[in-house]
Formats: C-alpha cells, structure tokens, sequence
C-alpha cells in the first residue's frame, strides 16, 4: 500500500473547501438533518473495518473490525432512516394544502 | 477478474460514492431537493460497501456479514427514535461512529507495530486520541441529555488544569510513539487517557450548552475519520471525513456566535459554568399574569402573531398542541409565524424538527435573523418554554453573564405572553426583566396544557 502523503492532504484540503462551501448554503431549517445525514456518511469508516475484520491477520484484529462494523453500520442505516423520517415531515404550506 | 481488474472496479465506486456524497449535501441545501440528498447518500454508501467487499485481500467473509447485519438490526431502531429523542440519539452515533474510527485505528497499529513511518504514526495517534475522546464525550453527552446523569454543570476548582493535562499527556506520548513505534506497551496510553479526557471533557457542560456540544463531538468523528483515511490511504474516507469535520465546524461556528462565546473556548471544549452570581440579588417585583381564556382573548384579537419556542416546549411535548393553537389562529386570518433562535433546544435546527413533526409547514418557521426586523410590527409574542434567548438584558446590561448574545427582539413587539412553569430563573440561573415589563404578561402552568387551554378557549367561544 503506498502512503502518498502529499497527495492525500491536497484532497483533504479540496474535500475541507467543498465541505465549508456547501454546508454553509445549508437553511437553518435543516440544521438536525445535516447532521444526521453527515453522521451517516460518516459512518463510511466501515469500509475500513471490512477489510480489517476480512483480512482475518489475527484474532484480535478481526474481532475489533467485527465490532467497528456493527458501530458503523448501525450509523448507516440508523442515520439514513432517521434523516430521511426527519426530511418527510418538512412541508411547505402549498403542498399542504394541495 | 485479475486482482487489478477488480481493485479498478473498486476504486470508480469509491469516486462515484465520493460525488454522490458531495451531492448529498448539496441537495441538503433546500426542503424541496433534500430527500433526493438521502437517496444520494444511500446510493453512494451502497456502492462503497459492496465494492468494499470485493476487496483482494478478504478472506473469511463469515464476521462481516454477521457484523453488517447486527448492525443494520441495531441500526433500524436507532432510526425509528421519537423526535424529541433525537439530541441523544445524534450523540449516540457520533459515539458510534468515533468508536468504530479508534477500533479499526488500533487493529492497524498492532498489525503494522513496530514498523510504521513517523507520519502514519502521527496521523494514527490523532485518529486514536480523537475517536477516544469522541466516544466517550458523545455518550456522556447521550446519558446527560437522555437525563440519566445529572443535566448540571460539576465543576471542581482546576478543572481545566486537569483536562488540558489529560491532553497534554496523550499528545506527548503519541510524539513518543512518532519517534519510537516499537515501543507498543505505550499505544494503550493514547487510548486510555483520551477515553478519559472524553469524560472529563462532557462533565462541566449543561444542557443549554448543548448545541455547541454536539457540533463540536461532531467535527471531531469527522476529523478522526479523516485521519483513518490518511492511514489507510483511502481518498473516500479522507473526503467523507472532511465534509464530517466541517459541517461540523460550521454548526459549532453558528452555536458559539448566538451564544456570543469565543471560538477558542469552543475549541478547546472548555466552558465553564456561566455565572449564577448574577441572580443572586433577587427582590420580589411585581409581574403581570394571566388566565387561559384572558391570553385567548389578546390572540383572538391579534392581527401578528410569533410564536417563540424553546427547550420547555420539548420537555413539555407541547408541539401538537402548538400546532392545534397555530391552526385555530391561522382560520381565524391571523398571521402566525415561528421565531426560533439558532440554540433553542438541545441540537442545532432541534425546534424546526419537532415543529415540521407536529406538520407545521416549513415557511412559517423563521430565523433569528428573518424574524428580528418583524418583532415591531408584532401584536403578540407567545414565549413557550424559551428564557435565555428572549433576555434583553443581553442587548443592555453589561453586567449580565450573557451580555452581547443575540437574542429574539420579542420586547419590541406590543404584547408579550410567556408560557412559564413559575418564576424560578432559567437553567443558566439569570433573571430576565423581560417578565417585568408592563407589557408582558406571565402564563403560570405547564406548556402543553396551557396551550391547550388556550386553543380550547378560541375554538369553543366560537365567534
């Protein structure tokens, strides 16, 4: 695996102007949602863990990656379904009343 | 499929994940495109994880999908939660999230120990220290706002001396472990004492300081996430952990400018507890109040109406009978309006939720800022369950602990009604002269059978 630093902190920086950028056009109205949401896509970290816990090196690796995909994958699928509960209950008074 | 093959398909569903995640959050923009945000990031999680699994060096897929569906079943419940229990549930996750980041952290360092560059062991260090801290401040934060510990601030004299200490400790020896990866007894340290820190960190806070709480424990899984992808050299986590780590940041930037603190306190999770001196000199002043049918009759004859909720209007679960309220106003052609300030409640945008739960529409929820220039024009402000933020003395008293916050202009508009369990100060212990006033009169009762009593009054004296 090769560990291009200089490459990573460049996207980390993009990826950091982007976040900034975008979340700031955010409505307070949705500030709960965003947060749920950014917690789901957080819960990316499981990618990681499926390969530790796949890779199977030792036991102590694979049960720590077992238990880093239960906490993470319960954050996907908890943090999607929450949003988008959460997102559904928004209504505008025109589509109220039509 | 040759090995390279497949680590090519790999990596487009890592970059297609990367941009369906970037356009999660931009559709997140407006009510109107934000579900198709949801569907964005679901689709981008999919592809990342079945491509995961592809992934040339799993061998034994037996624990993954154990685990994949242990989570989904803990998952599912997690997302049916109440509204109202949304704060701790938020909290939970980021515990959640952090504990997965410090997990797959410390199986990589004892899998690579002792032979690791000094940058991945600093980065390492930084995603262990983060998610330590993380997990543990974020289930404190849970178990204070779930209330099964004590909601009040515990200070003790040195407080910040300790925790900062507590810090100072991990960091130092995270350099050590830089210069020194074979060392691995002392790994155990920069778990340890951040899983402290975390605790110690959560233990000084209140609930009114929340908000900030919250937003910060969030930037910070962010960040630690970000860090995990610099370690395993994954572009995508390194992405996904920045957007984390800033929304995150500029939710915490929104909370600490409405409650007018530094953002060098912010960062270093420091506050203390605001002052309660300020209430000590109390005298008994007289106040206005009212019955539920007086307060019915001034809404009934109102042109403008704000409604300003608070925390109390959660606690209370008075949001449908609000909504019965906001109903029996609007038919008789009175305009209705919502003023909710950026920390009302427990969580960033925690009213707007509870109140689009009760299926007010979304336009009649206003900001501070959107709704401040209306207060004048104002006949009636109904306060329910808000304190702090309706202060005055904010704008006026230098003395005040909370002097320069920005708050809602309610003294501005020609009738004031502040729905109130008694005249007990707030939870910040700050008296707000507001309620003196002659203009404001004080509904003595719990919220969620006032407002009933008032909405029952509007529609039963029928006109």
């Amino acid at each position: 695996m090769t560990f291009d630093l200089i490459n990573s902190l460049y996207v980390f920086m993009l990826a950091g102007f982007i976040g900034f950028e975008v979340i700031r056009r955010v409505s307070p109205l949705l500030h709960t949602p965003l947060m749920s949401l950014t917690n789901a896509l957080d819960a990316i970290a499981v990618v990681g863990a499926i390969v530790i816990a796949g890779e199977a090196k030792t036991t102590f690796s694979t049960v720590l990656g077992t238990i880093a995909i239960v906490a993470a994958m319960s954050n996907v699928v908890g943090g999607f379904l929450i949003t988008d509960r959460m997102l559904r209950m928004f209504k505008s008074t025109k589509t109220k009343k039509s | 499929m040759s090995p390279t093959a497949t680590q090519h398909i790999i990596e487009v569903c890592y970059l297609v994940a990367t941009a369906l995640f970037i356009l999660a959050l931009k559709w997140l923009s407006a009510p109107s495109t934000a579900r198709r945000g949801v569907l964005a990031g679901e689709i981008g999680m999919a592809l990342a994880i079945g491509g995961t699994l592809f992934h040339h060096g799993i061998v034994e897929y037996k624990w993954i999908l154990i685990a994949l569906v242990l989570g989904t079943i803990i998952g599912v419940p997690l997302g049916m939660v109440q509204m109202t229990a949304v704060p701790q549930r938020t909290a939970l996750s980021h515990a959640c999230g952090a504990l997965c980041v410090t997990l797959v952290g410390t199986a990589e360092f004892y899998l690579r120990a002792p032979d690791v560059p000094k940058f991945m062991m600093a980065v390492l260090s930084m995603e262990v220290i983060l998610g330590g801290l993380t997990f543990t401040g974020s289930l404190m934060a849970a178990g204070k706002l779930q209330e099964v510990l004590p909601q009040r601030p515990i200070t003790y004299k040195g407080q910040n001396f300790v925790n900062l200490s507590l810090l100072a400790i991990s960091i130092l020896v995270a350099a050590r472990l830089v210069l020194h990866p074979d060392e691995k007894m002392l790994f155990p340290l920069i778990i340890g004492i951040p899983l402290i820190f975390g605790v110690m960190m959560i233990i000084p806070i209140g609930g009114a300081d929340m908000p900030t709480v919250i937003s910060l424990l969030n930037s910070y899984a962010g960040l630690s996430a970000a860090a995990m992808g610099f370690v395993l050299d994954s572009k995508l986590l390194i992405i996904a952990g920045a957007l984390d780590g800033s929304s995150g940041f500029i939710l915490s930037v929104i909370m600490s400018k409405a409650m007018n603190r530094s953002f060098s306190n912010v960062l270093f999770g420091a506050f203390g507890q605001v002052q309660t001196s300020a209430g000590a000199a109390k005298e008994e002043r007289p106040v206005h109040s009212a019955t539920a049918e007086e307060a019915a009759g001034i809404l009934a004859a109102a042109n403008s109406v704000v409604i300003v909720p608070g925390y109390g209007m959660a606690v209370a679960q008075a949001q449908h009978k609000v909504r019965e309220l906001f109903d029996a106003l609007t038919k008789k052609g009175i305009d209705v309006k919502f003023g909710i300030h950026p920390v009302a409640g427990r969580m960033p945008g925690h009213m707007n939720v509870l109140l689009a739960e009760a299926d007010i529409p979304y336009d009649r929820l206003l900001d501070m800022d959107s709704i401040n220039p209306d207060f004048p024009q104002t006949d009636v402000v109904l306060i329910i369950g808000a304190n702090d933020v309706t202060n005055p003395a904010a704008r006026t008293d230098q003395s005040s602990p909370i002097y320069g916050m920005p708050i809602l202009d309610v003294d501005k508009a020609r009738t004031v009604m502040v729905i109130k369990r008694s005249m007990n100060p707030g939870f910040a212990g700050i008296d707000n002269p507001l309620y003196y006033f002659d203009k404001t009169l004080m509904l003595f009762g719990d919220a969620k059978g006032f407002v009933g009593d008032i909405v029952r009054e509007i529609t039963g004296g029928g006109h």
